[in-house]
């Protein structure tokens, strides 16, 4: 659980980012600087979720996880039975 | 349309069972300037902006309202989780758990069911985004007041980081909000 939790928190972090630059951008389209934070930031964030995915089970019910016999979406933890360290 | 991330934008960290603390978040999941309000605001709002500045923000950000939403049900249904129904009762949520148990329902902290009445939707860009803006507000302030209500190290931590989004929301706002302004005054309206 501690290796889930610690790439959980990863994406976590790397989404807040993410959103905080979503938001700006909405108000500011034109600003070079943070568009390419935004996209370095996305890929960053595609990536450790594909990671986790693949070991932990669907994050996103139309995501990377792999096929899986039977469906794994509803597996637990949900998000709010999760207890972080 | 929506699809769901199964993880909390934040965590949530909760050290020991709070009844008085499950009861004072409420103010923020089904109060007046709760979470719930705010989402149901911007998106029934975005629908009437003139500009796709004031569009786009009033979507990314009642989408993100909704994380919040599930933060505070998360923080509520640890601080109550396995508490016996009569120390519930004990301390004032006896008439809560008769009608809802342990679910975490829409209400405000003295048990007022949410209502659209808590917000507005005007169809004037310029109002509703001073209405947003004063919300932002609101709710920055009633963080703080909860973040003072409580010892327990993790709530503080996950109210810390709600309290900083309003404050971030309040900011972009107000750029939205000098868009339209902006585009009002080029086109004369009176
Ligand atoms: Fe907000």
């Amino acid at each position: 659980m501690d290796k889930r939790l610690s790439m959980l928190k990863e994406i976590q972090a790397l989404e807040f980012v993410a959103i905080e630059l979503n938001l700006y951008l909405d108000t500011h389209p034109g600003d070079r600087a943070a568009l390419r934070d935004f996209y370095t930031i996305r890929d960053k964030l595609f990536a450790a979720i594909e990671c986790y995915e693949k070991t932990y089970g669907p994050l996103r019910v139309f995501g990377d996880a792999p096929s899986q016999y039977p469906w794994p979406w509803i597996e637990d933890p949900w998000p709010w039975e999760i207890e972080y360290k | 349309m929506w699809i769901y991330e199964k993880k909390l934008e934040y965590p949530v960290r909760v050290y020991k069972n709070d009844i008085g603390m499950a009861r004072l978040l409420m103010a923020q999941y089904g109060g007046p300037d709760s979470e719930l309000s705010a989402a149901v605001r911007y998106l029934t709002q975005r629908y009437t902006m003139p500009t796709n500045k004031a569009k786009g923000l009033l979507t990314d950000i009642g989408t993100e309202e909704m994380a919040h939403w599930e933060i505070v049900a998360t923080m509520i249904y640890k601080l109550v989780k396995g508490v016996p129904a009569k120390q519930l009762r004990e301390a004032g949520l006896g008439a809560y758990f008769a009608e809802h148990d342990r679910a975490v329902y829409p209400a405000d902290a003295a048990g007022m069911p949410w209502t659209a009445a808590y917000i507005q939707a005007t169809g004037d860009p310029i109002a509703d985004l001073h209405e947003d803006m004063a919300a932002e507000q609101k709710a920055r302030a009633t963080y703080e007041h909860l973040i003072q209500l409580t010892d327990d190290p993790g709530v503080k931590d996950t109210l810390r980081f709600l309290r900083q989004r309003e404050v971030v929301h309040f900011q972009r706002f107000g750029e939205a909000l000098n868009d339209v302004q902006a585009l009002m005054d080029s086109k004369k309206f009176f």
